[in-house]
Parts: structure tokens; C-alpha cells; sequence
């Protein structure tokens, strides 16, 4: 069951991997951008670690928009417009919720990319954190509607969020920073693709 | 990672203070955030806003003031600032003619000034954007974000700022603004890296002979990187890349030399020496020539030059007055 006590789990649990990852997440980073994607993305879930109690008394809805709109208020960088309207349009998606199903977990699945792709003016294939979402998503869909449990078709997700990120290290960044570099970012796994797929892991694991 | 700083939280913030305590009667801080405004707010104009990561200053505070920008919106080091960040330095700003906010070209600047644009709208601010992409080591292409918006960006303050001043009205200053960007090309390099505060080492390596070209201006890699060899030879390489790229052939121009953080005014003395006379033997006209440091990469030892092609109107607004902290004319 995923309701929005669940959901606040969920984001504490992502907010303490990002923290974990901050070194890393960073490292991958200087290798094709700017270095500032786990110090962005770390202090970005800290603000909503704050906001956090204040948002889980609601819906899951109004937790994921709230989450959302201090992601976009305190990450900064490409990463803060990007997760925060994905959390947000996530959130439109399940306004009102108590509880969801796995059929409306990946309605907001669905939005969240949407959002992405809309906000990043991208598509799959241009080395971002899409090509993990993509693929994860259409794996996830697919298990559900072969009658898995969210659990069983997270986890199947998260195997092809995990072959995204190895692609993104054989192809040419187009969209952002790592794309001044041309083919010098082959051979480098994108960031956003690699905190993509921590999300999807932290949100498996509390299930 | 040896600096001068008091805490890497409070780098942003106090040097923003600093910034406003040097020059009280004419600048403040908004409470919101790190956002500098002119300490009286001027009507009857375009108010011109500019901002991005910190790390580059004088860039972007130190041009706020008459004939320049109306607020500077500072993000973390190398960071956009946020939406609501740069909607508060709109909102500060923000007259009956309009908000013009330049951008640099980088993807989460750009997402960011959208997103503070659109909530200026919901609230019947009229605001419109410019983008600059003057750095011509990136490929322009289908396939890239488009190239990187560097030194340029203070002609475009610059001039921009110099027709909203005079009262045009929102659509006249975009257009002046776009005008500069079509004109003006810039090409960096660095012989250091440098280390933003939060992360404690050094965006890249480099060995003591080596050098990075086309550098962008957060220590992000370059497109090339070789051996260094003399002041000349490496200025030669940058202005060759820039002359190639639009005709200068017979233009009067504003010439840069620009400062990464890093490097001695002697050392980009020197380079200036080549530059003017490598311009004049291209056949290109110098009309003014500003050495110094104006868009930095916080410690990073480099420099970039650009080269802006004037004509009569950019010519005039680039000579009206500014009084700003970092740029007075």
C-alpha cells in the first residue's frame, strides 16, 4: 500500500541517499559539466526534509507538489526546474489521493516525464536523466499491466533505469553542459540519469 | 581548498553584503535572497535584470546601477539562481515599460528566468528575455544546447542597459540587446582551474605545461587541451577562432580582455599588447579597449577576449554613462 505516510518515507529515504551520494553524484559531474549536481540536488531534498512535516498531514498529491516547489526553490542549476516540475506534475496527477494503486502510480510516473521533457525541451537518447525515466517507465507500465504488484514492476523498472545510465555512457550529450564537450562525453555516465535511478531504487526499497 | 572565506554556507550571502556595503547609497539587498537592486528605484524605464551562478564576479552585481542593470540575481557558486529568486529581483524592478532580463546561454539559466518569467506574467509584469551566446569554442549546432553566453554578456549590459536608460520602450531595448549578441564573439582559456567552495577540490586537472582552450567560465572543460606556449601564440589561437567566425574586417570594435580570477593585469597587458597590434594588422578598427577583470571563474588563472562589432547606435550607447561599481563610463 503507498499512502502518504508511505510517500513521506519515500522522500525521506531519497533524501538521505542524495545526501549520500552528494561526492559522487558531483564527481560525475565535474567529468562532463559543471561538478554540481549531488551539492545541488543534496541541499535541494534538505529544504524539503524542512517542509516535510508540514506537508504529510495532506494528500500524496499536495506532499509530491510541495516536495516539487522546494526542489525548484533551492536546488537551482538544470536539476532544481527539472525534478521540481516533475514532482510537481506528478503531484497534479495524484491531487486528492490518500492512497494509490500501482495503475495510478504510473499515471504520475507518466506526468513526471512529461514535465521533463516540457520543461528540458528533451527527448530519450540525448544523455539526461530521461534515459533512465524512459525506459524505467515503460518496463514499469508494462509489468502492471501484466498484473505485477508495484513492488515486482519497480524492480523491473529500476533494471532498465540501470541499463539507461550505461547507455548514457555510449552516447553524445545534446542537452545541457556535457554538450560543449561533443564526442569527449562518451564514456561518461550522465548524472541526472545516475539520480534518476536512485530515486527509483529508494522508492522500491520502502515498499 | 585555501580561501578566504568564513564557512562555504556563507560564501553567497556575504559576499552580496560586501558587495552592497562597498557602494550603501547605491545599491541594496533584497531580503528575499541574494539579489542586488539600485537603492533608489528608477521609473519610466525598462528595468534590465540580469543574474546567474556566483563565481564570476564583478558579474553580476557590480553592473547594477545607472546605465546598467536595475537588479543582479546571484545563485549558489556556478549555480543558476532559482525562479523565485529572480521573480523577486523582477518584482523589485519592475515598471510600468517593462523587464528586460538577460540570460546566459546555459541550460538551467534559461529553464530558471522561464520559469521566473512566466510567474512575473501571473502577476501582469511585463517581461521578456534575451539569451547571449558569444562563446564561439562551442560547436553551434542542432545537436548542442547552443553556445555558452560568457564575457559578451557585459557589452550587452552594457549597451542594453544605456537604451533603457534613455527611456525606449521594452520591444527597442530587446532589440539593441539582440543586435549586440548577433555582434559580439569571445573565446577563453585557462592555465588553472579553480574550486568552487562546496565542493573542495578543483573542477579539473591540469598538468603544469598544459592549458585547456575554450574554457567556459564555471570550469567546465574546454575543447582542447595542449601544451602551453607563449602569451602571443595562445592569444593569436583565440582571436583567430573569433575572426573567423563573423567578418571584423574593416569594423570598428570594442575589444575585452578579460580575466578568469586569476591572472595578473601584467599578464593581460601583455596579451593586450599582441591583441591590438594583431587587430590592426587584420584591418580591424579598435575603438575602445577595457582590460580588466569582468566575468571571472572565481580562482581559475585564464583569460578570454572578445571582440564586439559596433555601429552607430552601439557606438552611442556604449559611450553614454554608466556608474556602477564595477564598470563607470
Amino acid at each position: 500500500m503507498l499512502d502518504t505516510a508511505k510517500a513521506a518515507e519515500i522522500i525521506r529515504a531519497i533524501a538521505a541517499r542524495m545526501e549520500a551520494e552528494k561526492d559522487f553524484l558531483t564527481q560525475l559531474d565535474n567529468e562532463i559539466g559543471d561538478g554540481d549536481h549531488g551539492i545541488n540536488l543534496a541541499r535541494g531534498f534538505k529544504s524539503v526534509l524542512e517542509k516535510l512535516p508540514e506537508l504529510e498531514g495532506g494528500d500524496i498529491g499536495g506532499l509530491l507538489k510541495g516536495t516539487g516547489m522546494q526542489l525548484v526553490s533551492n536546488v537551482g542549476g538544470a536539476s532544481g526546474p527539472l525534478y521540481g516540475t516533475a514532482f510537481m506534475k506528478a503531484g497534479n496527477a495524484l491531487k486528492g489521493k490518500t492512497d494509490i494503486t500501482a495503475a495510478e502510480f504510473a499515471v504520475a510516473m507518466e506526468a513526471a516525464i512529461g514535465g521533463i521533457k516540457m520543461r528540458g525541451k528533451s527527448e530519450e537518447g540525448e544523455k539526461t536523466m530521461l534515459d533512465a525515466l524512459c525506459p524505467a517507465y515503460k518496463a514499469l507500465s508494462e509489468a502492471i499491466d501484466g498484473g505485477d504488484e508495484l513492488k515486482d514492476a519497480l524492480s523491473k523498472a529500476i533494471e532498465a533505469a540501470a541499463k539507461g545510465v550505461e547507455y548514457t555512457k555510449t552516447i553524445i550529450a545534446t542537452k545541457g553542459r556535457a554538450s560543449y564537450l561533443g564526442e569527449r562525453s562518451i564514456g561518461h555516465q550522465d548524472p541526472g540519469a545516475t539520480s534518476s535511478l536512485y530515486m527509483l531504487q529508494e522508492i522500491e526499497k520502502c515498499l | 581548498m585555501k580561501k578566504l572565506i568564513n564557512g562555504v554556507e556563507s560564501v553567497e550571502e556575504q559576499m552580496i553584503l560586501g558587495l552592497v556595503k562597498s557602494a550603501p547609497d547605491k545599491l541594496r539587498k533584497l531580503d528575499e535572497g541574494n539579489v542586488v537592486v539600485r537603492a533608489q528605484k528608477k521609473e519610466g524605464k525598462v528595468a534590465l535584470v540580469s543574474g546567474g551562478g556566483s563565481g564570476h564576479e564583478p558579474a553580476h552585481g557590480g553592473f547594477v546601477g545607472e546605465g546598467m542593470l536595475d537588479a543582479a540575481v546571484a545563485g549558489a557558486v556556478f549555480t543558476s539562481p532559482t525562479p523565485d529568486k529572480i521573480f523577486a529581483g523582477i518584482q523589485a524592478v519592475a515598471t510600468d515599460k517593462g523587464v528586460l532580463c538577460v540570460v546566459k546561454n546555459y541550460t538551467g539559466d534559461v529553464m530558471n528566468f522561464e520559469m521566473a518569467i512566466d510567474m512575473a506574467k501571473d502577476e501582469d509584469i511585463e517581461a521578456d528575455y534575451v539569451v547571449v551566446n558569444d562563446d564561439v569554442a562551442v560547436k553551434d549546432s542542432l545537436y548542442t544546447t547552443g553556445r555558452r553566453g560568457v564575457a559578451g554578456t557585459i557589452l550587452v549590459h552594457k549597451i542594453a542597459g544605456a537604451k533603457a536608460e534613455q527611456g525606449a520602450s521594452l520591444p527597442e531595448v530587446k532589440a539593441v540587446a539582440e543586435k549586440v549578441i548577433a555582434n559580439v564573439r569571445t573565446m577563453g582559456m585557462a592555465i588553472s582551474p579553480c574550486t568552487v567552495p562546496a565542493a573542495g577540490k578543483p573542477g579539473f586537472e591540469l598538468a603544469e605545461d598544459e592549458v585547456e582552450i575554450g574554457i567556459g567560465i564555471h570550469g567546465e572543460p574546454g575543447t582542447t587541451r595542449e601544451k602551453l606556449s607563449t602569451a602571443d601564440e595562445t592569444a593569436k589561437k583565440l582571436l583567430d577562432k573569433i575572426l573567423a567566425d563573423i567578418d571584423f574586417k574593416g569594423q570598428e570594435v570594442v575589444v575585452m580582455v578579460n580575466g578568469m580570477g586569476a591572472t595578473p593585469l601584467m599578464e593581460l597587458y601583455i596579451i593586450n599588447n599582441f591583441v591590438q597590434d594583431y587587430l590592426k594588422e587584420q584591418g580591424v578598427k579598435v575603438y575602445d579597449t577595457m582590460v580588466g577583470n569582468y566575468m571571472t571563474s572565481i580562482e581559475m588563472a585564464g583569460f578570454s577576449l572578445t571582440l564586439l562589432r559596433l555601429d552607430d547606435e552601439m557606438k552611442a550607447l556604449y559611450d553614454a554613462k554608466a556608474d556602477t561599481p564595477a564598470l563607470k563610463r
